[in-house]
């Protein structure tokens, strides 16, 4: 347990001093995949510094690359231009984990084997596991499904684990790829809340994306507007307000309309764009 | 109204119920009556018994097989051969396939060779196996394992194919070695349409090891059908053919249990 205290302190301190290196830097970041219809730019100079500690929301209309750059974040695709760096802690923690869209879970692991994916893979020791999954698991309050398959647990119970799994991973940053998508307003709104209550631990450097304005704004610390293709930096806003956060509470203030209302006025132009490209690859 | 809807719900279940019934009764009596059937024709003369001879003849047969132990003794063989065939065939067509499945390189080298030797049917290549590995049991084994292999690999492949992306990114995003890629998402992943192939595999080995027990064996039950006609002693060859397609039910039966244990994400689906 006091492993998380410490962390808890140390992440404090660094989002204190905010001025210094920053977590995650992104230089001049393009990606052009080759399709069989030509050459398609997903990504094109995108740069971005994110400091340490940072809820790093990005929004954009959907087919402007933002799941492309959390993909080469994670490794799992590779750049054409450009760089991705991440602050490396020092410690043998891993440098990512991702929270993917949809089912991610296997579905041959219980609910404790999936939590324990990350660290298992690690070959860290069986007391370590024990403890942190065990941690996590009564963090999302699915303690008692530990031996469950997640095929006999409702979509909002899946995305938890999947969040379980990718905290338990203790990774230097998190990736989040529109995790609550697929859930009913309903549960979004109380995974939200679950996911700021677990975020704030450890309050690592968080990268999520989301097509939901008003997601970004409710969780995000700044919020990064991308351009529809190829998905550029449109501009970056910061969201004021203070942690920890009360969800529910927070949407009723006349600040948060605002700033909901601002977002959207950068964002509708985008949309339009989008959804005129769209259009005219129907009629090429 | 819902107190109407429950009594409906629990008449159509003790409809359900009353319909299983009658098929398992079915089911059972059935083939009894066939038997029945068969015995009176036997006895009245009816049927030729020189081919099919009465039940009761096969039964008494079947016991003084058992009491002398001959029985055994085949059954036991040809078991023991099933065995280390299916071991033979299915373990380099577990791993093959799983690694055609997940390497396309890999997958572009074999799968030629695969489509090219798959149709050629095995009973056809005995004499060929009989040449290489002679008549003891090495050549009975092949033969199994031959039967066992391509049903494996095929559906192993296929399974680790159908295997969802997502499951691979997840891997590779939580630093998992090739090893345990192999271990945690392609053997488990693709296990339902492994054991489709297990059960196809031994299917196949029942029917070889019979067919390879008939020319140059001196046990097992292919020897035993075998010997049956050349003496013609029909009724052995009637408990011969009892015990193989026993043994192909007894069989099917073990692997749904084994696969319900392997599987157990699936059960409950």
């Amino acid at each position: 347990m006091s492993d998380y205290s410490i962390q808890h302190n140390l992440a404090q301190a660094a989002a204190a001093g905010e001025a210094a290196a920053p977590k995650i830097r992104i230089h001049n970041l393009a990606k052009i995949f080759e399709t069989r219809r030509g050459r398609f730019a997903a990504l094109d100079d995108v740069s971005l510094d994110i400091p340490v500690g940072c809820f790093f929301m990005i929004v954009g209309p959907s087919g402007c690359g933002k799941t492309t750059l959390l993909r080469i974040l994670g490794g799992l695709e590779f750049e054409t231009h450009g760089s991705v760096e991440v602050a490396h802690s020092g410690s043998a923690r891993p440098l990512n984990s991702m929270v993917f869209q949809g089912d991610s879970l296997f579905p041959w692991m219980t609910v404790w084997q999936n939590a324990a994916y990350g660290l298992t893979m690690r070959g860290r020791p069986r007391a370590e596991i024990e403890e942190v999954v065990g941690h996590y698991l009564s963090r999302i309050g699915l303690t008692r499904f530990k031996d469950a398959y997640p095929h006999q647990l409702s979509g909002g119970m899946r995305q938890r684990v999947s969040i379980a799994r990718a905290f338990a991973n203790d990774p230097e940053i998190l990736l989040m790829d529109e995790p609550f998508s697929a859930l009913d307003e309903q549960n979004k709104l109380l995974l939200q809340g679950e996911l700021l209550r677990i975020w704030d631990e450890t309050r690592k450097t968080v990268l999520f994306i989301t097509h939901s304005v008003d997601e970004a704004v409710t969780l995000g610390d700044r919020i990064l507007v991308m351009s529809a293709h190829p998905g550029k930096v449109k501009t970056v806003i910061d969201v004021p307000f203070e942690r920890p956060r009360q969800v529910l509470e927070l949407r009723a203030r006349p600040e948060y309309g605002a700033l909901v209302y601002n977002i959207w006025d950068e964002l509708r132009d985008e949309v339009r764009r989008a959804r005129a490209q769209d259009e005219e690859g129907v009629r090429s | 109204m819902s107190v109407a809807k429950k009594a409906r719900a629990a008449q159509s279940r003790t409809k359900m119920r009353v319909a299983k019934n009658r098929d398992l009764v079915i089911g059972i009596a059935s083939p009894l009556a066939l038997l029945l059937v068969w015995e009176l024709c036997a006895r009245l003369g009816a049927i030729d018994t020189r081919f099919f001879p009465a039940p009761s003849q096969v039964g008494a047969r079947l016991a003084a097989l058992v009491a002398s132990g001959a029985l055994w003794s085949d059954t036991a063989a040809s078991l023991t051969r099933l065995f280390w065939g299916t071991l033979l065939g299915g373990i380099p067509a577990l791993a093959l396939g799983i690694v055609m499945g997940l390497s396309r390189p890999i997958r572009a080298v074999f799968d030629p060779l695969v489509a090219a030797t798959y149709p050629i049917p095995k009973s056809a290549i005995l004499p060929l196996i009989l040449l290489i590995f002679g008549l003891g049991e090495a050549s009975k084994i092949v033969m199994v394992a031959t039967g066992v292999f391509y049903p494996v690999l095929i559906n192993a492949m296929a399974g680790v194919m159908e295997i969802n992306k997502i499951y691979l990114d997840v891997g590779h995003n939580f630093k998992a070695s090739r090893w345990q890629v192999f271990t945690t998402i392609a053997l488990p992943g693709a296990m339902p349409l492994i054991m489709t192939g297990v059960k196809l595999g031994v299917g196949m080995g029942l029917i070889l090891i019979t067919i390879a027990e008939m020319v140059g064996a001196e046990s097992g039950l292919g020897h035993m059908i075998w010997n049956a006609w050349e003496i013609l002693s029909v009724e052995t060859m009637y408990v011969g053919l009892i015990v193989v397609a026993l043994l192909g039910f007894l069989f099917s039966l073990a692997l749904t249990e084994l696969e319900r244990w392997l599987v157990p994400w699936k059960a409950a689906r």
